[in-house]
């Protein structure tokens, strides 16, 4: 196998006595998406940051196409774009100065750096919205710009930290298009998000993290089919009830109670037979059900399995915010 | 070379975001004219400086206090970079390390000479006249520069320091106004009494104006001259490092609170 476009070995960092990484490895192959899948503080951002060569590692060694992170970092800036959940653009400047920027701090020729900036902008569907400072823009365009922004210099290796977190359905699709049509070109990406839809979509590989270490890796497929591909959701009304369903469907899928100990979350291999399986069960017992809902797995079902406890903090998936 | 040309690249960018905001830009122009209404027709009235009229000892006091107001930007500015994460994605650019320190002291340079312009004509307006030549005038607003590159260095720092933006205008001020007010700017520290007399007659803003002022209106400027020049060299001299540690230290601390 050839080297990897990203690679990275017993990778730690520390912030004082937080321990934000505690030995990584990676490997993402030219061309490839990786997507680093974990809640808040799993140490996400923090390996982007060494990737990027902001942040340097306390231990462990990292590498884009082959240069090292800490010793050949001037190297590693001219091979790598980052965009992130922070859309790093600057509000006074409009869309179109902010990408000659960073075409002049990338010393790009001076006379393919316009060009390039309207390229951009076309492409990105901001050719109307150009001439307006950035401080007028919505949430998606900014991210939109923030993602131009770092494909200015044409970088061969792609870093999007949680590029949709905090936009709405549209802006989302929005970006998942664009990030799409980018790796089509042949853009190696590691991508870090909260959310197991945007990694099946967008990854090639899902590396999921937690508390700074690596919990499990695959492609979407695998990991899926290692939890579950479906989730029912079964709401009971007495809380005896949802211990009896789970005693009884517990041989058969892997189940957990949730909340208020009235919900069933119960994992089945597919959404037909096996859905059908455990309603079959439940009727056996005369469990009545006040509601049943068939639902794709999430981060928290992905978390609950793999470490016992949930992905965020309260019920469900806290989508959205970070802090 | 490409480290000057990326910081002239940060110099534009600072200076277009100064203009495209009206507050900051009001903040450096509207306060310092005030300044010279007030005293020239509130206070000017009741103070009497010996042997030159109010209006032309007054301008000297201007535009240093102009320069050090404007330093207040850097603060705000730095500070708001520094929050928004565009010190992040600078610093995962080939761009010089320097360039963002430098592009910020640059630009204040640039906006300096704009107020000091603005200030000059602001003065002949009220009856400032120049009483010396063409060449003092450029001494002096070399002078002035100096000094705002000083104290550009120590509100960079402060802006790198602070929480946010509106905490990094609040540390500025009383920095102003101790350097400010009791001074030579707009009395004669004579009228003060002992303790604060003797902060007034030994502090950096003193030195420059005194610098100033003979610059414009004549006498002797060697003795100040020479006491303006280092402290403010000697400002730098602490100040410039301590904000490129500072620089250095804050983009790597803050993953602590954003992980």
């Amino acid at each position: 196998m050839a080297d990897p476009a990203i690679g990275v070995h017993g990778l730690v960092k520390r912030f004082g006595p937080v321990v934000a990484l505690d030995g990584i490895d990676l490997a993402v192959q030219a061309g490839t998406v990786l997507g680093l899948l974990g809640p808040n503080g799993a140490g996400k951002t923090t390996a982007v940051r060494i990737l990027t060569t902001i942040l340097p590692p306390d231990a462990g060694q990292a590498s884009v196409l082959g240069l090292d992170v800490v010793r050949n970092a001037q190297d590693v800036r001219a091979a790598i774009g980052l965009a992130g959940q922070y859309a790093a653009v600057d509000e006074n400047l409009t869309g179109r100065e902010n990408l000659r920027l960073i075409g002049q701090l990338t010393h790009q020729p001076r006379r393919a750096i316009a060009p390039r900036a309207e390229e951009l902008l076309d492409r990105f569907g901001m050719a109307t919205a150009a001439g307006r400072p950035v401080r007028t823009y919505s949430g998606g365009m900014r991210r939109r710009l923030d993602l131009a922004a770092a494909l200015v210099h044409r970088p061969p290796v792609l870093f999007l930290d949680e590029p949709t977190t905090g936009l709405d359905p549209n802006g989302r699709s929005d970006l998942w298009t664009l990030i799409g049509e980018l790796v089509a070109d042949g853009t190696t990406v590691l991508l870090t998000t909260q959310y197991l839809e945007e990694a099946d979509r967008l990854a090639d590989r899902i590396v999921v993290v937690d508390r700074g270490r690596i919990i499990a890796e695959g492609t979407a497929i695998q990991l899926k089919a290692s939890l579950g591909s479906t989730v029912v959701e079964i709401r009971v009304a007495d809380p005896a009830d949802a211990r009896r369903a789970a005693a009884r469907l517990q041989p058969f899928a892997s189940t957990d109670v949730l909340d208020g100990r009235r919900t069933l979350a119960v994992k089945v291999p597919d959404q037909g037979p096996a859905v059908q399986e455990v309603i079959r069960l439940l009727d056996a017992d005369a469990i009545v059900t006040e509601s049943l809902a068939i639902r794709e797995p999430t981060l928290d079902d992905v978390f609950l399995e793999l470490t016992g406890h949930r992905a965020s903090p309260g019920p469900g998936v806290n989508h959205g915010s970070t802090s | 070379m490409t480290a000057l040309t990326d910081a002239v690249a940060v110099a534009k960018r600072n200076i277009i975001g100064m203009i495209r905001r009206p507050q900051l830009l009001g903040f450096v122009t509207i306060q310092p004219v005030l300044f010279v209404l007030m005293f020239r027709y509130v206070f000017g009235g009741s103070i009497r400086i010996p042997g030159v009229s109010y209006t032309n000892y007054l301008m000297a006091g201007i535009f240093v206090t102009t320069v050090l107001f404007g330093a207040q930007n850097t603060a705000i500015g730095m500070a708001e970079d520094l929050h928004h994460g565009l010190l992040e994605r600078f610093r995962s650019l080939v761009m010089a390390r320097s360039a963002v320190l430098a592009g910020r002291v640059l630009a204040d340079a640039v906006r300096n000479l704009f107020v000091i312009v603005l200030m000059l004509g602001v003065g002949y307006l009220v009856g400032f006249r120049l009483h010396t030549s063409l060449a003092a005038l450029v001494a002096a607003t070399g002078m002035l520069l100096l000094f705002g590159f000083a104290m550009s260095w120590v509100t960079a720092l402060l802006g790198l320091a602070a929480k946010s933006a509106e905490a990094a205008a609040a540390a500025a001020l009383p920095l102003t106004v101790l350097l400010t007010f009791p001074s030579s700017a707009f009395l004669l520290t004579g009228s003060l009494p002992g303790p604060l007399r003797a902060y007034a007659d030994h502090q950096p803003l003193t030195a420059t104006v005194n610098t100033v002022r003979p610059l414009l209106l004549g006498g002797p400027t060697a003795s100040y001259a020479a006491a303006a020049v280092i402290w403010c060299l000697g400002i730098v001299a602490v100040f410039a490092p301590l904000s490129v540690l500072r620089y250095r230290r804050t983009a790597l601390g803050r993953a602590r609170h954003r992980p």
